[in-house]
């Protein structure tokens, strides 16, 4: 009973580690698919990690912002850079939704950026947003289940504590990527700027001269800084002019004093490893700790046990079983105890990832199936072997030594 | 078949003074041969049988089975000859709880490094009119059973020499005879040396030869 128990210790521990070894793995690709689909992301000087976390993962707040006309010089016919690059989509961010972030852009996003091995933006219901409808807004999968959020539903942005009056209306909602597009509503960008001119002339009450716009919402009035457009970042997929044309291009923003721009896969490889990579390591700690200590727990069993056993020892030693052989037999029992604890610990983890494995797809995107095995869990096997070789060789050393004469004369 | 010559065995008091048990000049058993070894409660004949079966190493003194020095030998290849020559009945059984009457024969066999040879533990669990019950645990049978079941495992590798200690002492009166009667029967057919270790009358009386621990011992204390 105490060795059953013990054992189920042992599957409680490997159980575990099974736990952290797929759910880092989850969190990984979850996390990296993220940044697929372009080549840089350029935003306003400062930390690379915020850039990326807000503009990748709408995480946190905006580093700053860029100037329009910046924008411009990547998506006009003479612009600076224009010729180096394939698409540039805006992102402006700022605004939420109940527990979404609004993200306001340009039908580009869906139209012309890709996700995770190439693949296009489908949508599971509606369509996308349109260029030249400054209101209509297109959800995220989950954002759209979270928020309650159905084709033709309204919904006005918050931008601080302040609430837009203008409201968006849902005209499309995605199918589940496994990005952290997932969990954010896509305005278009011209209906944000729109609310803020709106806002901005009311406020400002500039009742004494006239305002004109162009097709971007950019005041043309002289000397009026209310059309001053701006954006959080861009994502940007490079001309494939020559090879390395991406590290070209961000040498010469970077170089420049306007901007910066980063490679996201770079930035969220050094994010997983710096930050998440270590809370992995933790909890694979304890886990192995856990691990440890059932095997402990079974050494302790096997130890309290030898001193009822030491009677059948002599029985098998006077039978003609060397002290080399009992001292396998106890080894043999300690690795099958923590084996088969470990491998029932095996069974538990994967068939409680098979459980969750739709709640896991649903937070993440990224599937998981009861009989997905990490590489890595093959450390598992040996390891237990070498763990309850360790914590076997007392009790088998108490058997090895056991007086068989003084024993075997002992009542059992 | 058994030669014992100048043994001498001694324990270790607590206060570290030596404590001797056997002194025997010499001792022989021939091949086939069934003795009953008689002596009073602590006068060594347990110990005899374990320095006669390699389980304890006399201080001095030779012990030869079948020609063979076994106190030349190493532990380990002492193991291996006590495993394949000689055969050993407790008074208490000692079958392991966990195996079935089989497994406890078959576990015999294995301590000789071969395969254990089902056919032949069967065999002896039918001999000793157990084939009905090979597949019991120890806790299933009844005491005579189990001895009976110890009996077939002491003779499971064909040994050249079968002790008993005391190997009726706690069966029931009833089934005395029946082991005694069984254990010799077998011997006789595998033609195997036969020492009986008993304190009880009746079990010595029906053996030809009766040796008394106390009249080969030259242990002051017991003579």
């Amino acid at each position: 009973m105490a060795s059953l128990l013990t054992a189920i210790s042992m599957a409680l521990g490997v159980s575990l580690v099974v736990g952290v070894l797929v759910v880092h793995s989850v969190v990984d690709r979850s996390f990296r698919r993220g940044g697929e689909g372009y080549d840089l992301v350029v935003g306003p000087k400062g930390g690379k990690q915020p850039l990326v976390l807000n503009s990748v993962y709408y995480m946190g707040r905006p580093v700053g912002t860029l100037p329009y006309s910046y924008y411009e010089e990547f998506v006009n016919v003479d612009g600076r850079f224009a010729h180096q690059v394939e698409v540039a989509v805006p992102v402006c961010m700022g605004h939420r939704y109940k527990d979404c972030r609004v993200v306001g852009t340009t039908p580009d996003m869906f139209e012309r950026l890709t996700y995770r091995d190439q693949q296009e933006y489908v949508f599971a219901k509606g369509e996308n947003f349109k260029d030249d409808k400054p209101f209509e807004a297109v959800a995220g999968a989950t954002a759209a289940k979270n928020a309650n959020l159905d084709v033709g539903s309204t919904f006005q942005a918050l931008h601080g504590d302040a609430t837009h009056e203008q409201e968006f209306t849902v005209v499309g909602i995605l199918e589940h990527t496994g990005t952290p597009n997932d969990k954010a509503l896509f305005v278009n960008m011209d209906g944000f700027y729109l609310i803020h001119d709106h806002e901005n002339r009311e406020a400002q009450q500039h009742a004494d001269h006239e305002h004109t716009h162009d097709a971007k919402g950019k005041c043309t009035h002289k000397g009026c800084s209310h059309g001053e457009k701006k954006i959080s970042a861009m994502l940007l997929c490079v001309r494939p002019i020559s090879p390395g044309q991406s590290r070209i291009l961000a040498r010469q923003i970077n170089n420049g004093k306007d901007a910066q721009a980063v490679f996201p896969s770079k930035v969220i490889a050094e994010l997983f490893a710096g930050m998440i990579g270590n809370v992995q390591l933790i909890l694979l700690i304890y886990a192995v700790m856990i691990v440890i200590v059932a095997g402990i727990g079974i050494m302790v069993s096997i130890y309290n046990s030898m001193s009822d056993r030491r009677h059948e020892i002599a029985v098998m030693r006077a039978l003609g079983a060397s002290r080399s052989t009992v001292m396998m037999v106890i080894l043999l029992e300690s690795i099958l105890l923590s084996l088969g604890g470990g491998l029932l610990g095996l069974f538990l983890g994967h068939a409680l990832i098979g459980a969750l494995s739709p709640i896991i797809i649903e937070q993440t995107g990224v599937a998981v199936s009861m009989f997905q095995f990490r590489p890595n869990e093959l450390i598992l096997i040996p390891g237990l072997v070498i763990l309850a070789t360790i914590v076997g060789y007392l009790p088998a050393m108490v058997a090895y030594r056991t007086d068989v004469a003084k024993s075997l004369t002992t009542t059992p | 078949m058994l030669n014992l010559k100048e043994v001498k065995k001694s324990f270790t008091e607590p206060d570290g003074s030596d404590l001797p048990i056997l002194d025997i000049e010499q001792y022989h058993v021939e091949a086939g041969e069934q003795i009953v070894m008689v002596g009073r409660s602590g006068c060594g004949k347990t110990t005899l049988l374990h320095v006669i079966a390699g389980i304890s190493r006399p201080d001095s003194g030779r012990v030869k089975v079948d020609d063979w020095d076994i106190t030349l030998f190493t532990e380990p290849e002492c193991d291996r000859f006590r495993a394949e020559n000689i055969g050993y009945v407790f008074q208490t059984f000692n079958l392991l709880p966990g195996f079935s009457a089989l497994e406890n024969v078959l576990l015999a066999m294995r301590f000789t490094g071969g395969r254990p040879d089902k056919a032949r533990a069967k065999d002896l669990l039918d001999r000793v009119g157990l084939s009905h019950r090979m597949t019991h645990k120890p806790a299933m049978l009844s005491v005579g059973e189990q001895q009976r079941v110890a009996v077939a495992r002491a003779l499971a590798n064909k040994p050249k020499l079968l002790l008993a200690d005391e190997p009726t002492a706690n069966v029931d009166s009833g089934h005395q005879q029946q082991i005694l009667d069984l254990v010799r029967k077998t011997c006789e057919e595998e033609n195997v040396a036969l020492i009986v270790v008993t304190h009880s009358p009746e079990v010595a009386e029906q053996f030809d030869r009766i040796d008394r621990l106390e009249e080969l011992n030259q242990v002051a204390v017991y003579k």
